[in-house]
Formats: C-alpha cells, structure tokens, sequence
C-alpha cells in the first residue's frame, strides 16, 4: 500500500513540476493545484498506514489500543487543504487578473515591473 | 461514562493534561500575536471609520510593543518561558516558546511597524484605507510575531501562511498594473516554497514522528541520517527562496519596488528575515547534525548572495530595486552566521538580522520621501535633493554607512562579531566575503547617495544646472514622513553608541540556539517524567 501510494506521489509531483516549468499561467495554476495534493498524500504517507483501528480512547483507558490508527496527519492535512484552497483561490484571481490588466497569460510578456530594455546604469560619479 | 467511583477529576484530567493554569505572566507569550489578530480583526470591523484606523493600529502596534519589550525582559531574567495550547502536555499540545532569539525578532519587528503604520498615513488614499491596509498590515505582523514565537514546527508554517496571504493582499493593494506584475511573481515562487516547506516537515516527521520544536531538537541526534540530510536540505531550499538567497532571489527585486513605499519598508524590514530566522531555529536549533553536513552549501550560498547583491545594486537605476538588491546583500551576511555556526556567528546573525529589519525599513522610508519629491523611481532623475532637503541627504547617509557596517552605526557590531568567529573558526573564505560585501555595499549605496543628493541636476545635463522637477515635502509629509524616519534612524544611531546589552542578548540568543537545554525544559517543565 505505502508503495503505490508513493508511486502515486512521485507522479504527482512530476507532473506539477512539469506544468510549473511552463510559461502559461493557467498551467502553472494547475500545478499549484496538483502540487498542493501531492504534499497532502506526502503527510498522510508519512504518518504511517496503519490497520483500519479506528484512533478512539476506550471508556476505561487513557490511551488508544496499540495499533490504531494515527490521526494527527489528517489534522495536518485538513489545515493545509484550508490554507491550499486559499493561496489557490487567490493565485487565480491573480492570474485572471493578470490577463485582464496585462493582456498576457505568457509570463514572457510580463516584463512592467521588469523593463526589458532596462537603461544603463548611469556612468558618471 | 465511567463508574461512579471515578472522581470528577480523573475524569477531567487524563494524564495527557497539563494540571493547573498557567500563571497569568507567561500568558506574554501569546500576547503579542493575540493582539495583532484581535487588532485586525476590529479594524475589519472599523473599516468605515477612516480617521479610527490608524489610530487605533497605532495604539495596537504600539501595546504589542510593550508586550515585546516585557517579553524580552522577562527571557533577559528568566530565560525561554514556554506555554502550551489547550492544556495538551508537550509534545502533544501547540507550544508557543519565547527565547532570546523569538524575543528580539519580534521586538523589532514591531517597532518598525510602528514606524510604518504612521509613515503610511502620508501616502495612502482612499481606496486603499476601504480595501483594508491597516488589517493587513496587523495579519502581516501577526503571522511574523507567530513565526518568531511559535515552537511547533507544523504551527510555524500555518503562521508563514498568514503572512503570506497578507502580504499578497498588501503587495496589490490599489491595483495598478505594475503590482499585478510584481505580484505574479512574488505569489508563485513564496508559494513554492511554503510548499517545498511543507515536504520538508512531512519527512520531518515520518522520521522522529514529533512536531514539536523542542522534541524534536532532543530526537534529531538518534535519527538516521540519509533521510535527515533530505530534509534538512529541504529545509535550506525553502527558507532560502523565503529569505532570497542566491540562487533563488530573482523574485524580490521583481516585486518589492511595485507597492507603495510604506509595504515596501514592511516587506523589505520583515518579511526576508523571518525566512533567514527559520533557518536558524531549523537548522541551528532542531537539525544540528544536518546544519553541519551541509555546511558547504550553505558557504556557497552565503558567498554568492553576499558578493552578487551589493552587485545587483550597483547596476540598477530604479531607487527601490537597489535597495532590494540591498537586501539581498544582507541576507547573506545572515547565512554566513549560519555558515560558521559557532556563538560568535549565530549571535553575530542574530544582532545583525536586528539591524537589518530597522536599517532597511528606514532606507526604504527614506527612498520613499526622495521619491516623492522627484516624482520618479530613477535615480537618473533625482539629482539635486539636497539643495531642497538637505537634513534627508544625512539620514541617507547615516543608512549608507550603518548598512556597509561602518564605525559608528549599529551595523559594525555584528559584522565585527561575524569576523571574529571567522578567524576564530579560520574560516578565511567567510571573512574575506564579509569585508568584501561591506566595501560593495558601501560603493553601491554611496552611489546612489552621490547620485541624488550630491550631483545637480538630470542625468547627461550639466552639473550646475538645478533639477527643477524637485518639489519640497508638504507639512503633512514632514510631520507624518519625515518625523518617524528621523525617530527611526536616531534610533539606530543610539543603538549603534549603546549595543552593549544588544550584543550581550545575542550572545544569550546563541548559546540557547546552540545548546538547546534551557529551551527544550522550558518546553517540558511540568511534564513528568516517564
């Protein structure tokens, strides 16, 4: 199990890169996108996959049965889709954004805050 | 439920739980993030009061202040105070942890957003008071005091989320074009490295199985140590496009000269350095052993950014682009500190991060006033400020000179503390870098000191020929631009005359972050042992 799951990682992980490394900012948003699931598996992988024991205290005990499951990635995880779904939120409303005012999806064409043909820094004193 | 016998308290109190309260004084651990978030939540509220909201981040800012200052005489007498959240015993419970290093990031923190909270008043227009930029700039605040008073490693990159969500908001605040660009670019590359950030604690914890900074720290020693090395490297990556270390630096330059001045002097005050501190309590802190095998590649990080900032600077025109090439310059003195890892360079680092925040947020504050006066970002046009503001060219120059570390400001104490653990460690590579990097500074910086205050006139024109697109500052400008600046630089000078409890805080700083001892039983008072 902890092996496809890994598989499944490495996968993910490739392809986001992959979309990333492209100039278009609508397949960098799916990258963000696909990157944000691959940590999560990552946590979650991480934790252990352990047997289907549910992480609950017995009446008479202070501690979980040995063997349970471990519940803390999955607290990681659901505030890190929280925190994912927001950064992803706002990074496409930037992107539409950045369309609209730039008329460029192509970061090559987005040289405003970086002239291109920058002058020369002045040479006297 | 359990039988009737069961007392009321078993029943409450598992032994998980932390039994008792804690004391009402070390509740000044969360006070100065408290008060941020609880502050920006009102002013939200307030949004419409438009005369309310800086004066009431005023207050805010100010009372997290004195909560810094309280918090950092109590680590003075006391060392690290610890509280845990939720009454959870640690490991188990969110720590939050205040020791010298927390206590003096923070502490300046705040007072360079003071500065900047009144700074901002002269140039914010209506637009942007609706769109909320006194909240935001409390979040920003609030997710840095968290970074540096968080000791929980998961919870550290929650608060680095805070502040990066803030920080965007305030990066387009008003929306012109060029902010869009900038924030572009600034958006994608911080998001990736809280990303590779989070891998990096993901592996952190498959390996000691521990999220808490302290355990961890006591658990790292016995961890095998390929996949330490994997996550420790991951560790450097991230904090190092945080912090905008070479090679990893293009997107500050990119985006800090587009907002207005006054979230520039907070970005370029705040936000580099609280990846720069993450590095140090990560890898200074909790991974010793992965600081140590990866000690050449943080020597060549710190170089590069050290020689090829001040460099950057050299070749820009635009004002604030060259200042943040400026910052960059300094973020490498900080990973020289991290290089050596011994006292001298961890509490040199540390005093210098101290300088850096206020040294840059009043360079750009002052970057900001020549701007207004000339109405342009090039320095080819500035020439001549002098003849309209001369006291401005002396706050120009005083920034100049403390920047490249010169006698008697306060950025020659660390760098001296910086070279002494260089040739104590004869680590001769560090300390001709750290020279080095101080002569470009100084030539770059003096640069374009000469070429706004000193030479008359445009570019290609005639020296004496008057630049008579200046204007002069309004009264509104010096009393709510000028005056803060100049409480800010003086504030610097004095430092610079009086640095020696600030050097003595940074030895203490190190010697906690070296020898975790007094941090990790701060964390664990009260635990009992099993």
């Amino acid at each position: 199990m902890e092996t496809a799951l890994v598989g499944l990682i490495a996968l993910f992980f490739a392809v986001s890169l992959y979309l990333l490394l492209s100039k278009s900012i609508i397949r960098m948003l799916l990258g963000v996108a696909i990157l944000g699931n691959a940590v999560n598996l990552l946590i979650f992988t991480t934790g252990r996959l352990t047997a289907e024991i549910p992480p609950i205290v017995p009446e008479d005990a202070y501690a979980p049965i040995q063997g349970s499951a471990n519940p803390l990635p999955q607290a990681l995880i659901l505030t890190a889709i929280v925190i994912g779904f927001a950064m992803f939120a706002f990074l496409l409303v930037l992107g539409y954004r950045a369309y609209q005012a730039l008329d460029a999806d192509n970061t090559d064409n987005m040289r405003l805050a970086e002239p291109e043909d920058a002058p020369r820094p002045p040479l006297s004193y | 439920m359990a039988t009737a016998a069961t007392s009321y308290d078993a029943l409450n109190l598992p032994p998980a739980m932390i039994e008792g309260a804690t004391a009402p004084a070390d509740w000044i651990v969360v006070w100065p993030v408290a008060l941020a978030l609880f502050g920006a939540g009102l002013l939200v509220m307030l949004r419409n009061q438009r005369p309310l909201q800086s004066v009431f981040a005023g207050l805010i800012v100010l009372a997290i202040i004195v909560s810094n200052v309280y918090l950092l005489l109590r680590v003075f007498e006391a060392g690290p105070l610890a509280m845990t959240m939720g009454k959870w015993l640690p490991p188990f419970g969110i720590t939050f942890v205040a020791d010298m290093t927390g206590a003096l990031f923070a502490l300046s923190a705040s007072v360079a957003a003071f500065i900047v909270v009144i700074f901002a008043k002269v140039e914010l227009d209506g637009r942007e008071y609706r769109f909320g930029f006194y909240p935001l700039l409390l979040l920003l605040l609030c997710g840095v005091s968290g970074s540096f008073l968080t000791g929980d490693i998961f919870n550290l990159y929650v608060w680095f989320e805070v502040m990066l969500i803030a920080s965007f908001g305030l990066l387009i605040l008003g929306g012109r074009r060029i902010q869009i660009d900038g924030a572009v670019k600034y958006g994608f590359l911080n998001f990736l490295a809280t990303a590779l950030f989070l891998i990096a604690i993901a592996y952190l914890y498959g390996i000691t199985g521990t999220l808490n900074m302290a355990d961890i720290a006591r658990k790292s020693a016995e961890a095998p140590v390929g996949p330490l090395l994997t996550a420790s490297g991951l560790f450097l990556f991230a904090f190092g496009v945080k912090a905008a270390a070479f090679p990893a630096n293009a997107w500050l330059p990119a985006a800090y000269h587009t907002p207005a001045v006054a979230v520039s002097a907070l970005f370029g005050g705040l936000l580099t350095k609280v990846g720069a501190y993450a590095a140090y309590r990560v890898l200074v802190l909790m991974l010793p052993a992965g600081r140590d095998m990866l000690e050449p590649v943080i020597l060549a990080v710190a170089v590069a950014t050290m020689i090829l900032g001040p460099l950057g600077a050299l070749a820009q025109t635009n004002l604030r682009r060259a200042i943040g090439f400026l910052v960059i310059g300094g973020i490498g003195v900080l990973f020289a500190g991290l290089t050596l890892g011994t006292q001298h360079g961890i509490g040199g680092g540390v005093i210098y991060a101290v300088h850096s925040i206020l040294t840059l947020t009043a360079f750009y504050l002052v970057g900001g006033l020549v701007e207004r006066m000339s109405g342009t970002q090039d320095i080819r046009y500035m020439g001549g400020i002098y003849t309209v503001n001369a006291p401005l060219s002396i706050l120009f120059i005083i920034l100049v000179f403390a920047m490249a570390g010169l006698p008697p400001f306060l950025g020659l104490w660390p760098k001296i503390l910086l070279v002494e653990g260089g040739v104590r460690a004869g680590d001769w590579v560090i300390v001709t870098t750290l020279l080095l990097n101080s002569l470009l500074t100084l030539i770059a910086a003096s640069r374009l000191w000469a070429h706004i205050f000193w030479r008359n006139g445009h570019e290609g024109a005639r020296s004496e020929q008057p630049n008579d697109t200046l204007r002069r500052l309004t009264s509104d400008e010096v009393g709510l631009g000028l005056a803060p600046t100049i409480a800010l630089v003086a504030l610097i000078v004095v430092l610079g005359f009086f640095p020696n409890w600030l050097i003595e805080a940074g030895g203490v700083a190190a010697i906690d972050l070296l020898e975790p001892e007094r941090y990790i039983s701060a964390v664990f008072a009260g635990v009992p042992q099993s």
